[in-house]
């Protein structure tokens, strides 16, 4: 089996994979991250956002060999130690999730939205951009809210998200 | 009222975890030495099983075991059951055919399980599932469950004729029929409720492991229900005893229903790991799921109301055909019955009611409960005829809704319900002011004016919840009882542990629950911790469905927790030398009146496990209490939704602009949460008015199996909510708690088209209204508007 190696949530991480094995089955199966989920398999729902090399991807679309040297992060490496990421903070705070299920990969794309849009979203902006992202419990209307102070609080705990990134 | 007590909209508990990833959801649970399972599937609807061939899949790499159907049945165990019996109208039993967890001779939907296969890996199951080849007989199809009843229909079940499964019906056909005899006008509606998929995020899970050691089973299950699934799979389908098969529910990714039933998968899962002897798992892949997780609705429909020259409703009669799929789900034959007909009265006092239901078989994905269950489409039924009615007579909606409304409580309708409490004008008359709809008319010519159509669309619907009492539910064919249990254990240290028979898949239970706990015995919220979902720490419970857990979990809790405070009271008269009636409990102290006596809550505690100082004769050790609570009646949480949308004729699409609800859902515990359960639900009821469509073809083939096919709601096809409540007290439970859970897909749906055909200016439009639909519906209008000028 070829033999990959990459940078996940700060650490590196090297492992011999069948070469069909998806970024998610890599992070779930093999490193046992299982904070990250599969709710589809037509790359539809989110579930599955990690951010590579700084941008939110979905991680049951790319195979774990084509991500060589890769910086993964995964919700599991979000927060700084016990030091929620302003995001998770936002989503506890504004009753963002219910089963929990969808969470780690809105949060991811929250993250990711931010950091390409900006501290000042609004709501036509959030809810555009979750397009990708698929929730049935919340009705998205907490979601958005907790995006939209997220991002505000990501500019002033800043500095949390920068060092968690 | 304390920061974390009742009513207080506390931040869950359960929250941290999900947010940093350590939920455990049953894929996250991995048995040292599992194996991997995959189910090999009938492509097609209806089929004779006339070979199966495995020998080539049993040879390749990594496979431990292909199994079939005729495995299985060798094994001598039962079939999958559906737990409530309903009669048809002649007194004969519903036509339960039966349904092998692995088709053995014929297959009857696409996506019936024909075989599976065991491997290491996944990946090597899926190779070798290729290599399973099974020849069969294709037999004609039918899905569509008015056709299943006509002459020369493809006849799915031999038990079956005519593909019908029961008539059933509720009320007085001939008072009905006479009332209509006198009516003054008659509004006639016919229409289908579309067939939904339920689609939890999380795909349903199983992880059966045997220990041959101790001859006993541990399932993970992603369940609502772990009890009841240990239940049906000892009692009925006979995998393993009771005693000898622990069921753990973790974290759930949601339910909406679909995770109450008991499905083939788990039951498999289970036997198999016996026949290898090694742990085995299934995850559900979401194609899979869509072929597989029991659907919801899928009615066809045709109600008449029937009105007096003043506006007053006299009489209703409606007929329905069921389709309820290819074999009976769990709970799918009390849907279209008891969950449906008796709340076809809605908030109206109606002196006539007179409903057919005709339950059919059909080459489908079986149907069960799906959020709402049979109180989606009532109140889709009620509220589409009395919005119609409203406008054929030219009176205002709201104005026909409050000559009607039922005003004295109780109420007993014409279909059997009994309601207790509630006050329908006060919830219409807060939505009207909170929605401005003073100003609908300046808003839609507004609308007009750029274009568009604006419509605006009511339901003050009713629902039913905390289906009890257990002897009534008896009474209807249920097979189970409907209490709940709970168990209040006090450590010696004073923190508590909560177990409970509830689930929670998304609700927040180890919030709220503790929040009552918390609450009543003085204690800070951080040391009460909840209990749930493993039948070796839960001795037994009934599980989280129908909006219980408030109304039902919560009472048993309550009753539990009395016992509690009674024993604590002895033991402090003890303590405190003191009379037991002397002892007044109040913040978590325990005092005598009248002096400064008194020990605290964790103190007594203490002394509870200690009992040093006990006459051990008078007063047992310890401080623990379980309770049962069977409910005296439903409840009936009622309010009134308010959409208003604006319609693009030249595309077709449709926007939602305003939402208003305003809900009676009596005690609200955690005013966040309950908020949460109503975005949660309206966004599915508007999901099947605008969006989902289950659409099979006539062989019986799935069309829209996966989220590129099938719509399902996203962030920016909805508006933010404007939601309120108003209050009147549930006099069934000690709490005064109606539920809530349900609440937004029972009353949206029915608000979507109302507000859909008052901007287009027709009641004959279908659910879901997808852009395509409406375009075709305006130009189909404007074209007989052409012809007939």
């Amino acid at each position: 089996m070829p033999n990959v190696s990459m940078t996940v949530n700060g650490k590196p991480v090297k492992a011999d994979v069948d070469s069909r094995t998806l970024l998610v089955q890599f992070l779930r199966e093999t490193l046992r991250l299982t904070g990250t989920h599969v709710g589809c398999d037509t790359s539809q729902c989110g579930a599955c956002v990690v951010h590579v090399n700084g941008k939110a991807i979905k991680s049951c679309t790319a195979l774990a060999l084509s991500l060589e040297g890769a910086d993964v992060v995964t919700i599991e490496g979000l927060a700084n130690g016990t030091h929620l990421h302003p995001m998770q903070e936002a989503f506890r705070e504004n009753h963002g999730l219910q089963c929990g299920y969808c969470t780690p990969g809105m949060i991811m794309t929250a993250v990711d939205i931010v950091n390409r849009k900006g501290n000042e979203l609004d709501e036509h902006t959030i809810r555009e951009e979750l397009e990708g992202n698929i929730c049935r419990c919340t009705g998205y209307h907490n979601i958005v809210k907790a995006i939209g102070a997220g991002a505000k609080a990501m500019a002033t705990g800043g500095a949390t998200a920068k060092a968690a990134e | 009222m304390s920061v974390t007590g009742i009513g207080a909209a506390v931040r869950r508990k359960e929250d941290f975890r999900f947010i940093t990833g350590k939920g455990q959801y049953t894929d996250d649970v991995s048995r040292p030495g599992q194996t991997h399972i995959y189910f090999v599937r009938s492509p097609h609807a209806h089929a004779k099983i006339k070979k199966i061939d495995a020998k080539a899949a049993a040879g390749m790499p990594g496979v431990v075991a292909v199994l079939t159907g005729a495995d299985f049945a060798q094994a001598k165990l039962g079939g999958l059951i559906c737990g409530w019996t309903v009669l048809s109208k002649d007194g004969s039993p519903m036509k339960m055919a039966p349904h092998p967890a692995i088709a053995l001779d014929k297959v009857n939907y696409v996506g019936d399980a024909v075989a599976v296969v065991i491997a290491e890996t996944l990946a090597q199951a899926k190779d070798a599932a290729e290599k399973v080849v099974v020849d069969y007989e294709e037999l004609p199809a039918v899905t569509d469950p008015v056709k299943a009843l006509q002459k020369g229909a493809p006849q799915i079940h031999e038990m079956a004729p005519n593909n019908t499964i029961y008539n059933w019906h509720l009320g007085e056909a001939d008072a009905t029929a006479a009332a209509f005899k006198n009516a003054k006008h008659v509004t006639t509606l016919e229409f289908i409720n579309n067939r939904l998929v339920p689609n939890a995020m999380e795909p349903r899970a199983a992880l059966a492991d045997y220990d041959p050691g101790s001859e006993s089973f541990t399932l993970w299950n992603a369940t609502q229900n772990p009890h009841v699934a240990r239940l049906v799979i000892s009692a009925f389908i006979g995998v393993a005893p009771e005693h000898k098969l622990r069921v753990i529910a973790p974290d759930v990714g949601g339910g909406f229903g679909s995770k109450i039933f008991i499905y083939p998968e788990e039951v498999v899962c289970l036997w198999a790991s016996k026949v290898v002897n090694r742990p085995v798992k299934w995850t559900c892949e979401r194609s899979e799921s869509f072929i597989t997780d029991a659907h919801g609705r899928d009615h066809v429909t045709r109600a008449q109301l029937a009105l007096d020259g003043d506006g007053r409703i006299t009489a209703m009669k409606v007929h329905t055909v069921a389709n309820l799929g290819a074999y009976m789900s769990t709970f799918s034959s009390a849907v279209p019955t008891f969950l449906y007909a008796t709340l076809l009265s809605g908030q109206y006092a109606i002196p006539n009611i007179y409903c057919e239901v005709d339950a059919v078989y059909t080459n489908t994905v079986p149907v069960d409960a799906y959020r709402g269950a049979g109180r989606p489409e009532a109140t889709f039924v009620v509220e589409r005829l009395v919005e119609a009615a409203a406008r054929e007579l030219g009176v205002d909606p709201t104005e026909l809704r409050k000559k009607n409304f039922v005003r004295q409580f109780p109420y007993q309708t014409a279909v059997a319900s009994l309601y207790d409490a509630g006050d329908y004008q006060a919830s219409l008359t807060k939505a009207l002011e909170i929605h401005d709809y003073k100003g609908f008319g300046k808003r839609k010519r507004d609308s007009e004016r750029r274009g568009k159509l604006r419509g605006i669309g009511f339901a003050t619907y009713i629902e039913a919840c905390g289906v009890a009492p257990s002897s009534l539910v008896g009474q209807l064919g249920a097979g189970v009882g409907l209490w709940e249990s709970a168990e209040v254990r006090v450590n010696p240290t004073g923190t508590v542990e909560l177990l409970t028979g509830c689930h929670q898949h998304g609700q927040g239970h180890e919030t709220t629950f503790a929040q009552l706990v918390s609450d009543r015995l003085g204690i800070p919220i951080e040391n009460v911790i909840v209990v749930h979902g493993d039948t070796d720490k839960v001795q037994f419970g009934m599980g989280t469905y129908g909006s219980r857990s408030g109304a039902v979990g919560m009472s048993a809790i309550v009753k539990a927790l009395d016992k509690v405070e009674a024993k604590a009271k002895k033991i402090a008269a003890h303590l405190l030398e003191a009379a037991e009636t002397d002892i007044v409990f109040k913040d978590g102290k325990f005092s005598v009146t009248g002096t400064d006596k008194s020990v605290g809550f964790a103190d007594l505690a203490l002394q509870a496990y200690v009992a040093h100082k006990f006459p051990t004769g008078e007063i047992e050790p310890g401080l623990k209490e379980g309770a049962f609570y069977d409910p005296t009646n439903f409840t009936f949480p009622a309010g009134c939704h308010i959409c208003e949308l604006e319609i693009d004729p030249e595309t077709g699409e449709t926007q939602i602009q305003s939402w208003t609800a305003v809900d009676d859902f009596g005690t609200v515990i955690n005013p966040m949460i309950v908020e949460g359960q109503v975005h949660g639900g309206v966004a599915q009821g508007v999901g099947q008015a605008l969006l989902e469509h289950t659409v099979y073809d006539d062989k019986g083939q799935l069309m829209t199996g996966s989220y590129m096919d099938y719509a399902m709601p996203r962030a920016d096809n909805l508006p933010s909510f404007k939601v309120d409540t108003t209050f009147t007290k549930c006099p069934s439970n000690p709490l005064g708690i109606k539920g809530c859970g349900e609440a937004g897909a029972i009353a949206a749906p029915a608000a979507v088209m109302n507000a859909i055909t008052n901007a287009l200016g027709t009641e004959k439009i279908d659910m879901p209204a997808t852009p395509a639909v409406i375009w075709a519906t305006i130009n189909k209008m404007n074209r007989m508007r052409e012809a007939a000028e």
